[in-house]
């Protein structure tokens, strides 16, 4: 058996997060140190990430997980942090997809090495519950992070909005690194709550960067939500976008969150069932709605940025081409977000999933011609990630689906 | 002085080849090139602008580059880059303006633009053979040039079903083919007929080519086999399919037309120049070099030579000699060895399809020069054409593979306990406990990056293998190419020849990437450590000093390669002879090897339903070699009385469920596919329709025609292979006019117990939501895909209400659930008793029992290709994990989620043969399911820890059992050699 958090660890312990979103994830660390944890964002991306990877899970295991548990082995066996002093924290989603397991083989990886190494699952939806843990997600937490969620998805809406625009390169990234250190104060002293004042402070930090006003190719990405936003497992797609003259547009993390929530409402509707836990998600989901619609609010009273699509939208959208009821991987909010970027003015898209993904077949893959159809200026390629597969392969589709953009007179 | 000309150049460097193509101010082609760089790109670019430049010393030229392996270089040099896609895109606009669709074929990437109807063009995936490069390395494993390939290809008659998704599954077809003796003719054909295949389904991912088809690239202009397919598979006329004269340089044609328009003419001078500063290097990473120093490799030589085998003379040994054969899937061996295990001849070469003759030449060889005292006693044959050869020649023995080799690393060092075998396909690893085989290790189908592709690689960049391989020994930075298939590793090696690697690094590199394929994917190590203490290697990839070192590397210390690495197969089958020593040979006698002839014909078995395609080799005896049959009743042997499987069992069940209503004309016609869920869930929808009095009707069963029939509306071409049934199955209803087809979409499984949760797999839940959104027949009337969770009839019947709106129902609709629900109960149960029957039968006729686990769809003939047939005609009962799974109860908690209800049913079944002493568990797993990632691992822990063996068969499309018979008769070997100690 692995070994457990224990309450005493809480002062010992290093623990060790994968990063999948810079922005968010330092936001979401601030927090958990606020709680007395001692937390590290891993941020290795060396080609030993990989190599550990390969070594420690099934090889046709999904391209996250050998990256997340490859970033792991590596730290520990790096010498960089004292095993008997170190745990790490994985989240876990718990649907029908593999990606449950990641925790599963995070451990197994760990039994004959390091066996000494706890593991902490962070999850909503009560799997691994233990009153004896160290680690207690408890409700004011939960709040909390989902403020950091929210922060996170501003920052990174206005910065993608500024970095292929600005005149002085690295202005934005300058403003952005001013407000991550301002908002870890503000969730130390409390003054996150105030939403409304930040938001627009934040807007107003960001307007002020000189841009020019030139058009460009606006791309959005989509897919499986680590490939999506990980720049280790997408080869810095975001990077390679900007030096290509394009502008990344890429769906906020509260879409996932909220579709995580919404779901046990939907299947509950769907399968004729109401128990509590439909009734505390149901609860949940309107409660962070709201504060999506605050969010958006505040992005269009200020008028100079395109603010995050609004969720409800999102289902609306879906549910002309898929039933919500596909809620495995990233399930229906895939074939949504498409729609409502090629609805939203962005027709190029970028569809990133892990190489065998299997809700892509169906949600990405599998809806491409539906959207084309409705869309048929849409212009979407789906990119394959995967330990083996090379950054020129990748990169030539993308160019493809650029040239595809470049021309639109072409392509009557 | 003449006024200096306004000239266009377009560069289109491909994986293998640049094209250059010159246009005149009128944007007619004044010149064109094409030449192989054999990854001397920039080299190869600048020599072809330093012959431009002599040609025309007055012009400027406005240029451009395109290509994949273009990309790279034009980035570092500073030269404009136009897509190549969007290169061709421009010249077909400009020349070809009605054509709807072109198809274009590279070296390396296969593309498909669709003109009219929405322009789309598409790539092909990482994972995706069928290009000139497939092309190449199959004329390479028959020994030809792909020009030949492609005469032979005119003159077929026949065409087998070969996967064309990468050279590794194609060559795993190709080669059991080869060495049962299929015409060559044929087989080329085939080969080009899998490329079409690979470009219908893998390309157009559900749209149709239609109209006017433009052909395009190097293999679809120099190779009339390949083109007569093209046409013949998407039914174009002489009018519709255009070959254009220039296609090999189109692209290059394309790029100078974007020159033209975009950019200003400039000196070549400027371009070369640019050329000659293009920075090299860049993010490939580097390892370590083999050998620090000459004395180094001297030193490891020197080390390895303790291990030779001693030689007596041919032509003056006398007294008892013995046989051993290896007909490998490349390569084939021969030796003879002495009475005291001397070496008295040895043979080991590239069989280039044609096994059979090259050991009628050797055996012919032997008799001529050996000394009439010489007595061959035993004769013993292995490897892939094991039976072929046995029944041509009258070999004695037989023996698997596996064996072979534990008999010969045995005679290297007695206390071996754990040998690798790499070989031309083949990895083969196996731990040795208490002197038997106790584990084995064999590469799937998709990662047998072995040593077949070193030796295609090398010809690719014009060398030999020898050669090749020990250019790598001395290398100073060998790449790292990963541990992927050869497709990926084909693109790896793009990218390091892009950051200016040297054929040396590459050559280290690969031999790098086979040992860390061969370690981390098939023996599937954590640490170097669990291999063992005594470690033998072997194998003809051995024979490579590079890959020998790169293993000891990797260890960390040495291993024991003994000098006939590559014959070791041939040996231990020589040895198993002596051992085995019959009291009368039945080896073929001089005079008959003398005029020994044999001929081919092809047949249709007659046996069964199936209808296997086979091949019959007449020897000049009468005797017969047959192939192509997936049991015995094909082989022309008395049938007897088939052993019982409950693979057949369950099938027959499924088909029989009931299709009529009871009493009057049915209110409606009801399609169910026969695929996915349904092979287990038919009895529950097939009851609950007849009852509410619709007519059922199945689709027919799956066969390769089923495919081909829903191939061109699969949207993801690396689903698994009974998802891409699905839609054929779906046109087969739409076919048959039913009124509606019913799919339901479930997220949930039934709830077994004892599980953590109980999905399906995600594509079981939703694929139909996938076919409805790609097949454009369906519609919302005629295609109904509820959501529904089974163990909630409540909300089974909330959604059948809606969907069987407007219907009367002949009984109330609660009644028919819940008759559907005692059907399915019914059905579980019967299953689980016939599984006892059958359990007790094989007991009473004292044979083994496996149970196959696989999942409810793999009992589809088409989808398990008769594997239970061919377990059974190895005298062992089959039964399925569902009829046994609710006998085992997990004893340990599981080191994963368990949370999928068809996969739960695995740790449980596999829980349950470790209580039977008679017992074995055989996977089968689908290629694609990313689910059995996490399920094998667990599956062999929970076999391993009570001591019983792990054996995994990966299957897809591909329609051939010869790596499932090596596996499988491997455990049978293991098991009875288990038996005995």
């Amino acid at each position: 058996m692995s070994a457990k958090f224990t309450p005493e660890m809480k002062k010992t312990h290093t623990i060790l997060v994968p990063d999948m979103l810079p922005v968010h994830f330092r936001l979401l660390i601030s927090i958990l140190s606020a709680y007395g944890y001692r937390c590290e964002l891993l941020q290795t991306a060396s080609r030993a990430v990989v190599d550990e990877g390969l070594k420690n899970v099934h090889n046709d295991t999904c391209y996250p997980a050998l990256l997340v548990i490859g970033q792991f082995m590596e730290a520990l066996k790096s010498g960089r942090y004292h095993p008997d002093r170190t745990a790490l924290m994985i989240t876990q989603t718990g649907g029908g997809c593999r990606a449950s397991n990641y925790i599963h083989l995070l451990r197994k990886a760990l039994e004959q090495q390091l066996p000494q190494v706890p593991v902490i699952s962070l999850n909503v939806s009560g799997l691994e519950k233990d009153p004896t843990s160290g680690f207690q997600l408890t409700a004011p937490m939960l709040l909390k992070f989902l403020y950091g969620v929210l922060y996170g998805d501003l920052l990174m809406l206005v910065s993608n909005q500024c970095r292929p625009y600005e005149l002085k390169q690295g202005e934005t990234e300058k403003v952005l690194r001013r407000w991550q250190k301002k908002l870890e104060e503000a969730f130390k002293s409390g003054a996150y709550l105030h939403t409304k004042k930040l938001y627009r402070q934040i807007l107003d930090d960001f307007a002020a960067i000189e841009r020019t006003k030139r058009n460009k190719i606006r791309v959005g990405i989509v897919g499986e939500i680590y490939v999506k936003y990980s720049p280790l497992a997408n080869n810095h797609l975001e990077e390679y976008l900007l030096s290509e003259g394009c502008e990344p547009v890429i769906p906020s993390l509260l879409e996932f969150v909220m579709y995580c929530a919404v779901s046990k409402r939907v299947d509950g509707k769907l399968y004729h069932f109401f128990d509590s836990k439909v009734l505390k998600n149901s609860i949940g989901y309107e409660l962070i709605y709201k504060m999506q619609k605050a969010q958006i609010k505040a992005v269009q009273e200020h008028g100079v940025f395109e603010p995050p699509h609004d969720f409800e939208l999102l289902r609306a959208r879906a549910d002309r081409y898929i039933n919500q009821g596909v809620s495995m991987g990233e399930g229906w909010l895939i074939t949504a977000e498409m729609a409502a970027l090629a609805e939203s003015g962005t027709e190029n898209i970028i569809c990133t999933q892990p190489f065998g993904c299997l809700p892509n077949h169906i949600v990405a893959k599998g809806m491409m011609r539906v959207i084309k159809d409705a869309y048929p200026n849409a212009n979407i390629v789906a990119i394959d990630y995967d330990p083996g597969a090379t950054r020129v392969n990748q990169e030539n589709r993308v160019k493809l689906m650029l040239a595809n953009a470049r021309k639109p007179e072409d392509a009557e | 002085m003449s006024k200096i000309q306004n000239y266009a150049l377009g560069i289109d460097v491909g994986s293998t080849t640049v094209k250059t193509v010159v246009l005149d101010e009128n944007g007619e082609i004044l010149s064109h090139r094409y030449q192989r760089h054999l990854s001397q790109v920039r080299e190869t670019v600048a020599e072809q602008v330093k012959a431009l430049q002599e040609q025309y010393p007055d012009a400027e030229f406005s240029v451009c580059m395109t290509g994949s392996a273009g990309l790279g270089l034009a980035q570092s040099a500073g030269i404009p880059f136009v897509q190549e896609v969007h290169a061709a895109f421009l010249a077909v606009k400009a020349d070809y303006a009605d054509a709807d669709v072109v198809i274009e074929l590279g070296g390396e990437d296969a593309k498909i633009i669709f003109l009219t109807g929405g322009v789309e063009q598409r790539m092909n995936g990482s994972c995706a053979g069928g290009t000139g490069a497939f092309i190449d390395q199959m004329a390479t494993l028959l020994g030809i040039t792909a020009d030949e390939l492609d005469a032979l290809s005119l003159k077929a008659e026949k065409r087998y079903p070969i996967a064309s998704r990468c050279g590794v599954f194609a060559k795993s077809d190709i080669q059991p083919l080869l060495n049962q003796g299929a015409r060559r003719e044929d087989i080329a054909a085939s080969i080009f007929q899998a490329v079409v295949d690979q470009t219908v389904s893998g390309l157009a991912q559900g749209r149709q080519i239609e109209g006017t088809v433009l052909f395009l690239g190097g293999p679809l202009s120099f190779l009339q086999g390949l083109r007569e397919a093209f046409v013949r598979t998407l039914k174009l006329d002489g009018e519709h399919a255009i070959f254009p004269e220039n296609a090999p340089v189109f692209v290059a044609y394309g790029c100078a037309m974007f020159a033209k328009q975009s950019e200003e003419a400039q000196p070549l001078t400027v371009l070369l120049e640019k050329l000659s500063n293009a920075r090299t290097g860049g993010n490939t990473v580097t390892g370590e070099p083999l050998f620090a120093s000459r004395r180094e490799y001297e030193e490891f030589v020197e080390r390895h030579k303790a291990h030779d085998l001693s030689f007596a003379d041919l032509q003056t040994a006398k007294g008892d000699a013995y046989l051993g054969i290896d007909a490998g899937s490349t390569t084939t061996k021969i030796v003879l060895i002495t009475e005291k295990g001397e070496l008295l001849y040895q043979y080991y070469a590239a069989n280039r399809g044609q096994p059979l003759d090259r050991i009628v030449k050797h055996l012919t060889s032997i008799y001529t020069r050996k000394s009439p005292e010489l007595q061959i006693r035993g004769a013993a044959v292995t490897g892939y054409g094991e039976d072929f050869i046995r029944a041509g020649l009258g070999i004695d023995y037989g023996i698997v593979e596996t064996v072979a080799h534990f008999k010969a690393a045995s005679y290297f060092c007695p206390d071996v306990d754990f040998i690798m075998d790499i070989g031309g396909q083949d990895i083969k690893c196996f731990k040795i406990r208490n002197h038997s085989i106790d584990s084995i290790m064999l590469n799937e189908a998709c990662s047998s990056g072995c040593g077949s592709f070193i030796q295609s690689f090398a010809q690719a960049l014009g060398y030999d293998i020898g050669e090749f391989s020990q250019l790598g020994l001395f290398a100073e930075h060998p790449v790292d190419l990963g541990s992927r298939c050869t497709v990926f590793m084909n693109s790896s090696v793009k990218q390091a020849q892009k950051d200016g690697a040297t054929v040396e690094d590459i050559s280290a590199g690969l031999s790098s990437s086979i040992i860390k394929n061969a370690v981390y994917k098939v023996i599937r190590a954590k640490s170097m450590d669990e291999l063992g203490k005594n470690i033998v290697v072997q194998g003809g990839t051995f024979l490579n000093d590079a890959v020998l070192r790169s293993f000891e590397m990797e260890l960390g210390r040495p291993v024991i390669r003994p000098s006939i690495s590559g014959l070791m197969g041939a040996f231990g089958a020589a040895l198993y002879a002596k051992e085995h020593c019959p009291k009368q040979t039945t080896l073929i006698t001089p005079e008959k090897l003398a005029e020994f002839t044999y001929r081919t014909t092809n047949a249709k078995c007659g046996g069964c339903t199936a209808h296997c395609a086979l091949n019959i080799v007449h020897f000049p005896d009468g005797g017969k070699f047959i192939s192509g049959n997936r049991c015995e009743r094909g082989a022309g042997k008395a049938s007897g009385r088939q052993t019982p499987s409950m693979y057949d069992e369950k099938y027959q069940t499924i088909l029989g469920c009931p299709k009529t209503p009871d009493g009057d004309t049915p209110i409606g016609t009801v399609g169910l596919p026969l695929a996915l869920s349904f092979y287990e869930q038919m009895p529950f929808w097939t009851t609950l329709f007849t009852k509410l009095g619709f007519a059922v009707e199945m689709s027919n069963e799956s066969d390769r025609d089923v495919y081909y029939r829903g191939q061109h509306t699969i949207p993801s071409d690396t689903v698994c292979y009974p998802a891409k049934l699905a839609h054929g199955h779906i046109e087969d209803l739409l076919d048959k006019g039913v009124d509606f087809i019913f799919w339901p979409c479930m997220s949930y499984n039934f709830n077994e117990g004892e599980t953590d949760n109980h999905y399906n797999c995600p594509v079981v839940a939703y694929y139909p939501e996938l076919l409805k959104a790609n097949n454009p027949r369906l519609t919302e009337e005629n295609f109904r895909l509820p959501y529904m969770d089974l163990n909630r009839p409540k909300s089974v019947s909330a959604a059948l209400k809606v969907c069987l709106k407007g219907y009367t129902l002949r009984v109330p609709l609660s009644e028919a659930i819940s008759a559907a629900y005692d059907a399915q109960k019914q059905y579980y149960a019967d299953m689980a008793a016939k599984a006892q029957d059958m359990i007790a039968q094989a007991r009473k006729d004292g044979k083994k029992i496996i149970v196959l686990a696989g999942r409810p769809y793999h009992i589809d003939k088409e989808i398990n290709h008769g594997i239970h047939k061919l377990i059974a005609s190895l005298g062992m009962a089959v039964v399925s994990e569902d009829s046994v799974a609710a006998l085992g109860h997990l004893t340990e908690p599981l080191g994963v989620l368990n949370q999928w209800t068809y996969h739960a049913r695995l740790y449980r079944a596999a829980q349950y043969v470790t209580t039977q002493t008679d017992m074995q568990l055989v996977q089968l797993v689908s290629f694609g399911c990313g689910i059995d990632a996490v399920t094998t691992d667990e599956v062999r822990t929970i076999l391993e820890r009570s001591g019983k063996l792990y054996t995994q068969l990966k299957i897809d499309e591909i329609n051939n059992l010869g790596a499932a018979k090596i596996r499988l008769r491997s455990l049978v070997a293991a098991m009875e050699e288990g038996g005995a100690s």
